[in-house]
């Protein structure tokens, strides 16, 4: 089983080749709106990308008002 | 569809239209690929009755109000039948609000019932001063077995004994009570009449005719105005269609469409432009012969439907784009926010009719909508039958302040005379919003008068609501205002809340103080977030009860400083 970090991990590096922000520029306190550049929508896609990388599905309401990649990587491993 | 001069409240009307039509297909639940549930008018109304029955034989009494906090399904329509057939009067709720704002409005709303989602009742009940002192009853839907409820009932297992009786309502009793914003500062609940609704859904009928056999795909929450009429009573008083997605990822919208033939659907603005994105790269990926035939098809196309939409023939002419929204959509509907022409004009020319529509809460939802008659990309279409609209005091350029007056205009706003009396004023609804009419009669919006923005997902933020996020910043005051309420723009594109503030004597603001502003900023969602702030050098003029007097605030920003001096964030 992954840990907390290597989640994390992998959902930068995801997030980083999806929407072409180089991986250094990217940490797991920020604020995935802000340094990807995205709106909601594409938000919505990125956790399609997840969900298919990590093998879990993640209910709309589970990642309402979640908006830094360390509360997502939270809400990803709790359904690990 | 029904008559609707005929009835006298909204549980009226739908109680007819499970007995008209029994046997039609009312409402699909879908989640991504997966079908939760299939209810035809006979079925929908045995899931609803036993409801109505637990809510007679508890305190309930009729002009009562049950709120109602869920995402987009099926239980929320059974729950409204519920409510509406033991004769209260319903609180939908947005469910993206946070816990302590649910808390907020339902203590205002006075809400003695609360049916809600699982998920979001542990949010409520582990959120700072949780009480539910208020609330008689709660009911949790779909929570997993053995789950603390913390004195509330599980909605499945709540079943009357007696059969119910219908409590009949008047056309001038409380329908709903809407809030269109006011969660951190003044709650602005829309008082709304049985007779608002049941008048805006003859009006929005005419015009867009729902029909048995007819599909209606909602992704917009049932606590939207929009979806509440046009998902909810438009389709049902008609014997149509309802088909609910849980989720708004645009994969499964997409595949809606096909899946379930869809004929009608709302959207905000932003949902429909990531449908344009979708296409526009889907056309880019075509190999260049295929290209060329294909813009030969789409010229031919838009010359043919110049005059009207011509939906069998471009369904011809363009079968791939037709096959891939189902075949059988007749128009989309776009509303909630301000919708660029560009991308109107681009689904028009595809044979896919945009309404794009103009309304507020307040009005009983839409107030305009295109007709089609011909397609004005620039417009939001002339005033819906029965609607009254006028321009106030217009300037040279025919520009003022959109008026409006209707049957379909709220009653009031909830325990709120004064801001009423500010917003109705002899009879006309004034909606701050700023327009002008064309020459055919057509709406024409062109900014905004009142100090608020509403982002392109068709959220309203008022700077107020935003305040308390910053309280206890480290200057002497602050104050947020819409960017272009402080400088009007003729535009409402792009629309940005902008923080004033007021250093302390001999404060400088610095890197920290910056720091700060930015993390507080960022524990608001992305949508509500402020985008620059512009220092003030004097102290903010108040009342005598020391409230931040904004007009006259925004009057001195606006002699003394240009926009060009606020600091991006």
């Amino acid at each position: 089983m992954r840990s907390l970090e290597q989640t994390t991990e992998e959902i930068l590096g995801l997030a980083s080749k999806h929407f072409k922000v180089p991986r250094e520029e990217l940490s797991p306190n920020d604020d995935f709106y802000k340094k990807l550049k995205i709106d909601s929508l594409q938000a919505l896609e990125l956790l399609t990308r997840l969900e298919n990388h990590f093998g879990v599905e993640l209910p709309d309401y589970d990642v309402q008002g979640v908006t830094d990649f360390r509360t997502l990587a939270d809400r990803i491993q709790a359904r690990l | 569809m029904l008559d609707l001069a005929q009835y006298e409240s909204l549980g009226a009307a739908l109680t007819a239209a499970t007995e008209r039509w029994p046997d039609e297909l009312c409402l699909i639940e879908a989640d991504r690929e997966r079908e939760r549930c299939r209810l035809t008018y006979r079925q929908f109304a045995q899931a609803a009755l036993p409801l109505a029955a637990a809510l007679e034989e508890s305190s309930f009494t009729s002009g009562d109000r049950a709120a109602i906090l869920m995402t987009n399904q099926s239980k929320w329509l059974i729950s409204a039948y519920a409510v509406f057939y033991a004769g209260g009067a319903l609180v939908p709720l947005d469910y993206k609000l946070n816990a302590a704002e649910h808390l907020a409005l339902l203590a205002h709303s006075k809400a003695g019932v609360l049916v809600v989602e699982y998920p979001l009742w542990r949010a409520i009940c582990q959120a700072e001063g949780f009480s539910s002192n208020g609330l008689q009853t709660v009911l949790v839907t779909e929570a997993p077995t053995g789950a603390e409820l913390a004195g509330a009932r599980r909605w499945e297992e709540v079943r009357g004994e007696r059969q119910p009786e219908f409590r009949s309502r008047k056309r001038s009793d409380v329908a709903c009570i809407v809030y269109s914003s006011g969660t951190g500062g003044r709650p602005k609940g829309c008082v709304m009449t049985h007779k608002n609704y049941l008048e805006q859904c003859r009006s929005l009928t005419a015009l867009y005719p729902f029909w048995p056999g007819v599909r209606y795909l909602s992704i917009l929450p049932t606590n939207h105005a929009i979806d509440f009429m046009v998902g909810f009573i438009g389709p049902f008083v008609c014997g149509a269609t309802v088909v609910h997605l849980r989720t708004l990822r645009p994969e499964y919208v997409r595949e809606a469409f096909t899946r379930y033939g869809i004929t009608y659907m709302s959207l905000v603005p932003a949902v429909l432009r990531n449908l344009e994105m979708g296409l526009r790269a889907r056309f880019a990926e075509l190999p260049r012969g295929k290209k060329t035939a294909f813009n030969a098809l789409l010229g031919l196309n838009r010359s043919l439907t110049r005059r009207k939409p011509r939906l069998s023939l471009s369904r011809r002419l363009l079968p791939q784009v037709h096959n891939a929204f189902g075949g059988k959509l007749r128009a989309l509907f776009v509303g909630g926010a301000f919708c660029n022409p560009a991308t109107l004009q681009f689904f028009y020319d595809l044979g896919i009719p945009v309404a794009n529509g103009y309304g507020l809460t307040e009005a009983g939802t839409a107030v305009t909508l295109s007709d089609f008659a011909p397609f004005v990309p620039d417009t939001v279409g002339r005033p819906l039958p029965g609607i009254e609209l006028r321009i106030v005091d217009p300037g040279p350029d025919g520009i003022g302040v959109v008026a409006v007056r209707s049957e379909t205009v709220m009653s009031h706003y909830l325990d709120d005379p004064e801001m009423t009396a500010e917003t109705i004023v002899d009879g006309w609804l004034i909606t701050g919003d700023l327009g002008r009419l064309d020459a055919g009669g057509r709406l024409q919006l062109v900014g905004r008068e009142k100090n608020m923005i509403v982002t392109a997902e068709g959220k309203n933020i008022y700077p107020e609501d935003i305040e308390n996020v910053f309280e206890g910043l480290a200057v002497k005051e602050f104050c947020i205002f819409a960017a272009n309420y402080l400088w009007p723009q003729r535009t409402m594109e792009g629309e940005q809340l902008v923080m004033v503030l007021r250093p302390e004597t001999g404060q400088s603001v610095n890197d920290g103080f910056r720091s700060e502003l930015t993390a507080r900023n960022q524990k608001l969602l992305p949508y509500k977030r402020i985008g620059g702030y512009l220092v003030w050098d004097e102290d903010f003029p108040r009342t005598a009860s020391l409230k931040v007097k904004r007009g006259v605030l925004a009057e001195q920003i606006r002699e003394r400083q240009g926009r060009d001096r606020v600091l991006p964030l």
